[in-house]
């Protein structure tokens, strides 16, 4: 894995941003050749989805040809509810940027038949050509998308009853009433953002550490999802300062070397201009 | 709200802030069959995107303005019993245009019963359009009004409904049809059950011109009044042991959740700044703001006609000639609602919705008039920073462009 550690939030939202354009533009997309994007929601992506939105407007990128899969969505939530991740991919998103609707994919968590709606979703990433990228975030319990603890680590998109640390977790968003929060969710499996050919995690807050840490020092778990990605030949970690407070400073000190030390290979720090 | 005709063309306007809920809000505005669009929707449910975009300059998008106030305009005087009164309207709904008016009551002041009945079936409900602003209907400015209180308003021509109420005021008017907002003095005899009918109705009383006391306009109120006409003006000033009917804005007195509305002439002449000021601070969001223009707007200086009178204008005043008695103002909507800004240091926002939203919420439209909300009509207008109207569209139609915005 890389495990890129940046000073603060802004600094990790921009380094991710950065490289998302850097990857859509490189990739050349095309009419025949869509960048097929996996997108995540929350108070993490934000500072990158701001920045994103910056480019375009700069003219240095556009997602014309991109398609998007966003990774869950609620269940029981009206599609106009404002916390539901339709909402937030439009007001956070859409409606800044030039990607045409038809390119967008999000699940529907008010489907009649909601496993049939999840195998729909398989389907459609199968007929895009699979993920390109995925962008995820990391939960507080290292769920990554709505994989709860004790996820099939070769799971596909269904429907997941959500853990007591995602709802307390989300609760914030819903008035900070509990049983305001939705119990359920369609998600993305692990194995599904697995299938991408690059994947890209951002974590960034203090309260984040200690699931990075079990993600990337202890073993691969299914209590902590996100450590499936240890079996990813192309994974990348943005995180901030904070988010590595319950590392060991080895490891940090392995992944943040200082710009005048030479290694073979890549050289990661914050100076490192992607 | 109502997505508008399925086929028609979407329209985007962007780079723009728009008033919406109360806040000027970096959004685009989106328009499809007449209608505000909710582009959320379109997105996600129709997978659609924006035909046309236009560009607003980094410019306000306001809700257009709604006169429920007007005597008339450019020469042309609603009150008078022309062979053509329908291009009379005409011309004015046309005119305020450019002033921002997207909507308008027509308002006839005291005249006799031959007048009403010639005039008030010639003014239809119509909507607004490449011709003009909108018709809301008339509002009828006495006969039913105090004789010490009637200002301009000629005193041969003043009623009582004592003897029969509700069928004398019928008599007079001849027909309600195309009403929409009556201003009686509540002092009057019989006056509450004349208030009571109107209402039950659907039409807006409102009090003015009236030497009433608080206690009998709050009694008014519940009857159903819910306007004041050109508050302080033609009413008792307020005395600190009996407010009058300028008291409506605090009385603690009024049906729960009812809001009083109260029309201001905001054109520096009718109300010193400091009486604006108080009664914005005590009630603003009762405020709305109305021109009470006369024909004389739009034309200058000299002499004109008003209702069965002559008027005299100088500048930005008008007088009944021969007298120091106010006529009527002869300042534009959107010179009021600069003024108004100017004078009682609000919002933005609130200004704009002093003439906007206020008025449709008075008229029970704001669903669909004086709001920029999802399924509103797209009656809006584009202004700079200072408020000048810059564009006006009514059903999402560019019907009028200032000069300098010309392409």
């Amino acid at each position: 894995m890389k495990l890129i550690i940046l000073d603060h939030y802004s600094q990790a939202s921009e380094w991710a941003a950065k490289y998302i354009r850097n990857r859509i533009i490189q990739f050349n997309p095309g009419p025949e050749k869509y960048f097929t994007l996996g997108l995540p929601t929350g108070s993490t992506p934000l500072g990158c989805y701001k920045k994103l939105i910056e480019y375009y407007k700069n003219g240095d990128l556009s997602f014309k040809y991109v398609k998007t899969f966003n990774m869950d969505e609620y269940v029981g939530l009206p599609r106009d509810h404002p916390e539901s991740y339709h909402s937030f991919m439009w007001n956070n998103f859409f409606k800044h940027i030039d990607i045409h609707p038809e390119n967008t994919h999000i699940l529907d968590g008010n489907a009649v038949d909601l496993q049939a709606e999840c195998d729909a979703f398989e389907e459609k990433i199968k007929a895009a050509g699979g993920i390109e990228l995925f962008v995820g975030g990391i939960g507080p319990d290292g769920h990554i998308a709505f994989n709860e603890p004790g996820s099939s680590l070769v799971s596909r998109t269904r429907v997941k009853t959500l853990a007591m640390d995602t709802i307390l977790a989300n609760a914030r968003f819903f008035d900070g009433e509990l049983t305001k929060v939705p119990t359920m969710a369609l998600t993305v499996g692990v194995g599904t953002v697995m299938d991408a050919r690059e994947v890209m995690i951002l974590i960034t807050g203090a309260h984040k550490a200690f699931a990075l840490y079990k993600a990337i020092e202890e073993g691969v778990n299914h209590m902590w999802t996100v450590s499936a990605f240890q079996q990813h030949p192309r994974t990348v970690f943005v995180c901030d300062e904070d988010a590595t407070l319950e590392l060991k400073v080895k490891t940090v000190k392995y992944f943040k070397v200082p710009p005048q030390v030479n290694r073979k290979g890549y050289i990661y720090s914050t100076s490192f201009g992607i | 709200g109502g997505q508008g005709a399925v086929g028609a063309r979407v329209l985007q306007f962007t780079n723009c802030r728009i008033l919406r809920g109360g806040k000027l809000l970096r959004e685009d505005l989106w328009v499809r069959g007449g209608r505000i669009l909710d582009p959320e929707k379109l997105f996600f449910e129709e997978r659609r995107v924006a035909d046309e975009r236009r560009d607003c300059g980094g410019r306000i998008l306001a809700p257009g303005f709604i006169d429920v106030q007007i005597n008339g305009g450019f020469g042309v005087d609603f009150s008078q019993a022309t062979e053509d009164v329908g291009s009379g309207v005409a011309l004015v709904a046309r005119r305020i245009l450019s002033h921002g008016v997207t909507s308008f009551c027509p308002t006839l002041v005291t005249s006799p019963p031959e007048v009403y009945h010639k005039v008030v079936p010639q003014i239809p409900v119509k909507s607004g359009g490449p011709h003009g602003a909108g018709v809301l209907g008339l509002h009828l400015e006495g006969p039913f009004i105090s004789r010490e209180k009637r200002g301009a308003h000629p005193e041969a021509h003043l009623r009582s409904f004592e003897a029969n109420a509700f069928q004398d005021l019928l008599a007079t008017y001849g027909t309600l049809d195309n009403v929409r907002i009556v201003t009686l003095a509540p002092e009057l005899g019989r006056s509450h059950e004349v208030i009571r009918e109107l209402t039950a109705r659907g039409i807006c009383v409102s009090l003015g011109h009236s030497v009433a006391d608080l206690r009998a306009a709050e009694d008014a109120v519940w009857s159903g009044a819910a306007f004041i006409t050109h508050l302080f003006n033609a009413m008792l000033p307020f005395h600190h042991r009996d407010p009058g009917i300028v008291g409506l804005l605090t009385s603690d007195r009024l049906p729960v959740g009812r809001c009083i509305f109260y029309g201001m002439i905001a054109d520096g002449t009718h109300t010193n700044p400091a009486a604006l000021r108080i009664a914005h601070r005590a009630h603003p969001q009762g405020l709305v703001l109305v021109t009470d223009a006369i024909p004389a707007l739009g034309l200058g200086n000299g002499r004109h006609t008003l209702g069965q009178q002559e008027v005299e204008v100088d500048g930005l005043t008008a007088y009944v000639a021969g007298t120091k008695t106010l006529s009527g103002s002869i300042a534009p909507m959107d010179v009021c609602v600069r003024h108004f800004l100017q004078a009682t240091g609000c919002s933005v926002e609130l200004a704009l919705e002093a003439a906007s939203l206020h008025p449709a919420q008075l008229l029970g439209l704001e669903k669909s008039k004086g709001t920029l909300d999802f399924g509103a009509d797209a009656d809006f207008v584009v202004l700079d920073d200072s408020l000048h109207v810059q564009a006006t569209y009514i059903s999402g139609e560019l019907v009028w462009q200032a000069e300098a915005a010309r392409q």
